[in-house]
């Protein structure tokens, strides 16, 4: 018994040392006996057939040991990479789904797609010799926009996918909603783009891969959120290596964000290619070939109207939306437009009828995916928008409306027309929160005063609900999941009451080696100090399907808890031996087992060494050792929720927008530790204010080129952009979770795009500025400004 | 061809022979296995790589290792004085303590980069620091408690040399 550092506390973080002291262990710093060079090379067209590649030159370059193509994954029959989601359309029709080659054949169909592999003993070998190789495109148009890849005549990027629609996809009742419609007092309607994203997480993507001969055993080192799922998807699906031979890890790693959750094509090939070659193979991406390779994220087209009757209740909402994939499905791609963006379109309010149209179209870009947040920031931005334009025509208070329409706390769980049940929210206590903490009653004000230096005002809302922790399995695998949702723990107590526990969850920035401490501290009341949390390599956990949406301690922390939990039940019996007690007489609380009622007791690591020295056991009933393993399936997803409030000025002389104040007050159920929760809120605020105001991914339609190709053109939110935030947590907690936890990942990135925009529309309204698409750049809004009947001074 | 260069780094004398076309940041990294500084971009805008040449805060990725002829580099392997120190710089021990990191791959950059703003201006206010931080990006903490960290590592750095 020790320094016990329970829930609630905010203990500094364990990973933090080694960080801060530059000790880190990213796979780019980790060096291999022997280690060669891996370069892809990678198609300079959007779209082109690939007729031939001449790698004489290239093999002749000093340095070289192979060069591979796609002739060589064909001729070594390997698969291509799988899809992991696997959705239909309303008749069951299930979704086009080409190959995705993990090195081209035939065609290349987005800058960025790869065509050969290049391993030479040095770096600037490989870049030389990729620089020799002769590839022969016949270039052909490409299409990168939705609306123009759906076009009749568009380029096609795949010979059996018409209109290069993937699947057409929908949710509700659409003869429901059309007769809500017909008997509204007023429809809102609106056109809006949700604009493609970049992940950039600031470690670059790398990997090494080494083959043992003696063992006949692969390692890859690789910048994953998932390394058990690459291990199953590559071992099994693509390079047909049995699980047992192949070890995946994921060390520290510099950011996710999504992006790295996917497996991803130079996974396969570097890892094929060690064997091919017989030596370890390096491969880190610049951040520019990230620009073409990391999936990225959002991309839609949509068209909204929500029907309304003359008190400004919510009587349908009906959304036509067309999601760009991408040159390919990606591993978790056409879930996400789909089933993380239709179900949450009702938002916080009790929308009666909801009917949702997806178009998954393909298109000559990078392949698209989840990106924090993954479709529920879609739908918060859609249904944030339009009700403000609602509130707009209708003359009704944006907050007013907002209130008027929200569940009550009362109502849950509360049951939405799109599928998905709510277990728990309280979304009028958010806005409330939210009202007094960004100071709304004196923003006149501050409007004011902005007015007299000449600059434009505006106050933005979001309110939303986003799904965490994707699940449960079954539910999950009705809408097209091809894997479980389920996570695993194994606590092991060693003879000396220390812990070590070995889960599926991968952390690179959340602080699990934190968080989870703390659980099992308190739990099994041993010291934070003692407990060691071991993520991120297949040959130390047992199985888990890594970090993602935000499902780390909503499941991965449940199966902690459970695995704790049966750590404690083995423990009473250990007790009852040694105490000669009943089992069902022996407590657990703060570290001792005791029989009840009596001062006999032993403490944990009295128990945990005991459990190793088995002396005088009864070995058929009792078995020795102290380790216990849980896998947790969970029931539902959770559902945080929250108000989050933006404050902008706009400079009318140059069209620049300034986030000046930034209120959040979110729901994320128990906070397990506040300081860490706090940090996930500012990082998700700032990355959903980065789409609402810099982040743009852009291509040149024709050519494919991606134009924002690097971190010149493609523009992050630095220190200066942001103001200080406040952030508040207004709990309920979660019905189904052992802990009542909820999920804080992503809560920022869902609520923010749609606060600010709306804050910038209503700096603008009086200019009759109804509606601005992401990003609010400078130019963007200058150009609005310029089309507008601009006013000599702001009124 | 190889050429001989000599320079103090992280306050022991050092001699070695380079290419004259090495970055820094490979030096650091693949020669002298120093793997604190990182590369996180190839247009010098991300800030991983900020070590301290003569003192003052250089982007290393795109310094060429000849540079460092007679010079004294400071990485952030250096930063905590004593080798095998568990000891924090107060700006480590500031980032700790306000929760200035998450996934920890900036943080390098961001620190040398923070001792280098408050050794050049003793007293920082908010928008100092977020000024002088433009050239190092994070996209993990959204920067609010990366300020906070720097503001108060700056004041114990203050508070250290007045003891």
């Amino acid at each position: 018994m020790g320094n016990v550092i329970g829930i609630g506390a905010s203990p500094k973080r364990k990973e933090d040392q080694r960080f801060l002291t530059g000790r880190g262990n990213y796979v780019s710093d980790i060096k291999r006996p022997g280690m060669t060079a891996g370069v892809f090379v990678r198609s300079p067209h959007g779209h082109a057939v690939l007729r031939g590649i001449d790698k004489s030159a290239a093999l002749a370059a000093p340095g070289v040991i192979a060069v591979l193509t796609g002739d060589d994954v064909k001729a070594d029959k390997l698969g291509s990479l799988p899809c992991g989601w696997g959705i239909s359309d309303a008749k069951g029709v299930p979704m086009k789904e080409p190959p995705f080659p993990m090195l081209a054949q035939d065609k290349v169909r987005f800058v960025g797609d790869m065509v050969a592999f290049v391993v030479a003993e040095t770096p600037a070998q490989a870049n030389a010799a990729a620089e020799l190789l002769t590839v022969d495109y016949e270039v052909l148009p490409s299409v990168v926009g939705v609306l123009e890849a759906v076009r009749p005549g568009a380029p096609q990027l795949f010979d059996d996918v018409p209109n290069n629609i993937c699947c057409d996809w929908e949710l509700g009742d659409k003869a429901v909603v059309e007769t809500a419609f017909r008997k509204a007092a007023h429809v809102a309607k609106l056109s809006l783009v949700n604009n493609r994203l970049i992940g950039n997480p600031m470690e670059p993507r790398a990997a090494i891969a080494e083959y043992e001969p003696g063992t006949d055993r692969f390692t890859l080192w690789t910048t994953s959120q998932f390394p058990h799922v690459v291990r199953f998807l590559m071992g099994a699906l693509v390079l047909n290596i049995p699980q047992h031979k192949l070890r995946v890890v994921a060390p520290d790693v510099g950011g996710g964000f999504g992006v790295k959750q996917f497996h991803y094509g130079e996974e396969a090939v570097i890892t094929w290619a060690a064997k091919r070659v017989m030596r370890p193979i390096k491969w880190v991406a610049s951040r520019s070939e990230g620009y073409v390779s990391d999936r990225h994220g959002r991309d839609h087209v949509t068209e909204a109207e929500l029907a309304l009757d003359e008190t400004g209740k919510f009587l349908a909402f009906r959304v036509n939306t067309l999601a760009n994939m991408g040159g390919y499905l990606s591993t978790f791609g056409p879930n996400i437009p789909t089933n993380l963006y239709g179900p949450l379109l009702g938002g916080v309010y009790t929308t009666p009828a909801i009917y949702c149209n997806v178009k998954v179209v393909f298109t000559n870009t990078v392949p698209v995916d989840a990106y924090r947040g993954a479709g529920r920031p879609e739908a918060t931005f859609v249904l944030e928008r339009i009700v403000d334009v609602a509130a707009s025509e209708m003359g009704i208070d944006r907050v007013e409306i907002r209130r008027r329409n929200m569940i009550p706390k009362e109502a849950y769980p509360y049951q939405t027309p799109v599928l998905v049940q709510y277990d728990s929210g309280d979304p009028v206590g958010c806005l409330d929160g939210a009202l007094v903490a960004a100071d709304v009653k004196d923003f006149g004000i501050r409007k004011a005063e902005s007015a007299r230096r000449g600059k434009f005002r505006g106050l933005g809302y979001s309110t939303y609900v986003e799904a965490c922790g994707l699940a449960p399995s079954r539910f999950a695998g009705r809408l097209g999941a091809r894997g479980g949702l389920y996570e695993s723990a194994t606590v092991r107590v060693h003879p000396t009451g220390q812990v070590t526990v070995m889960i599926g969850t991968h952390n690179h920035g959340q602080g699990h080696e934190t968080t989870f401490a703390q659980i099992v501290s308190e739990k099994l009341g041993v010291s934070f100090e003692n407990v060691d949390i071991v993520f991120g390599d297949t040959d130390r956990v047992q199985f888990g399907m890594g970090t993602y949406g935000s499902r780390s301690l909503v499941v991965g922390g449940a199966a902690l808890s459970k695995a704790t939990d049966k750590v404690v039940a083995k423990g009473k019996k250990i007790a009852a031996h040694l105490l000669e007690a009943a089992e069902v007489d022996i407590q657990f609380e703060a570290g001792q087992f005791s029989v009840a009622g009596t001062d006999r007791m032993k403490t944990f690591e009295e128990i945990a060494g005991a459990a190793y020295v088995p002396h005088n056991y009864p070995l058929e009933v009792l078995e020795p050792g102290l380790e216990e393993q849980a896998y947790y399936d969970p029931v539902n997803f959770t559902y945080p929720g929250g108000c989050h409030i933006a404050e902008v000025e706009v400079d009318p002389e140059t069209g620049t927008v300034t986030l000046v104040n930034y209120t959040a007050v979110d729901d994320v159920g128990t906070v397990i530790n506040p300081m860490i929760v706090e940090g996930q809120l500012h990082g998700g605020i700032v990355q959903g204010v980065g789409q609402a105001l810099f982040e743009n991914a852009v291509y040149d339609e024709g050519s494919g080129q991606l134009l924002s190709g690097s971190l010149m053109d493609y523009c992050m939110p630095r220190a200066d952009h942001m103001p200080m935030m406040k952030v508040a947590t207004h709990s309920t907690l979660c019905t189904h979770t052992p802990m009542g936890v909820k999920g804080c990942g992503e809560v920022g990135t869902i609520g923010s795009p749609a606060a600010v925009i709306n804050a910038v529309v209503d700096a603008l309204s009086h200019l009759g500025v109804t509606h601005v698409d992401m990003p609010a750049t400078p130019n963007r809004i200058w150009r609005l400004l310029q089309n507008a009947s601009l006013p000599v001074a702001a009124e | 061809m190889t050429v001989q260069i000599s320079f103090t780094l992280n306050g022991r004398p050092t001699t070695i022979d380079v290419e004259p076309a090495t970055l820094v940041t490979e030096l650091l990294r693949e020669t002298l296995s120093l793997t604190g500084t990182h590369i996180g971009c190839d247009t010098s805008q991300c800030g991983a790589c900020v070590v301290h040449l003569n003192g003052l805060p250089v982007k290393s990725c795109t310094l060429l290792a000849p540079a460092l002829d007679g010079a004294t580099l400071l990485t952030i392997e250096g930063l905590q004085g004593a080798p095998g120190s568990n000891q924090l710089h107060p700006m480590q021990e500031a980032f700790r303590e306000h929760h200035g990191l998450q996934c920890g791959f900036c943080t390098p950059g961001m620190l040398m980069t923070a001792v280098a703003l408050a050794t050049e201006k003793p007293v920082l206010t908010e928008a100092d620091v977020r000024h002088g931080l433009e050239g190092n990006i994070c996209r993990c903490t959204g920067y609010q408690n990366i300020v906070v960290s720097v503001m108060a590592g700056a004041a114990a750095m203050n508070a250290a040399k007045g003891e």
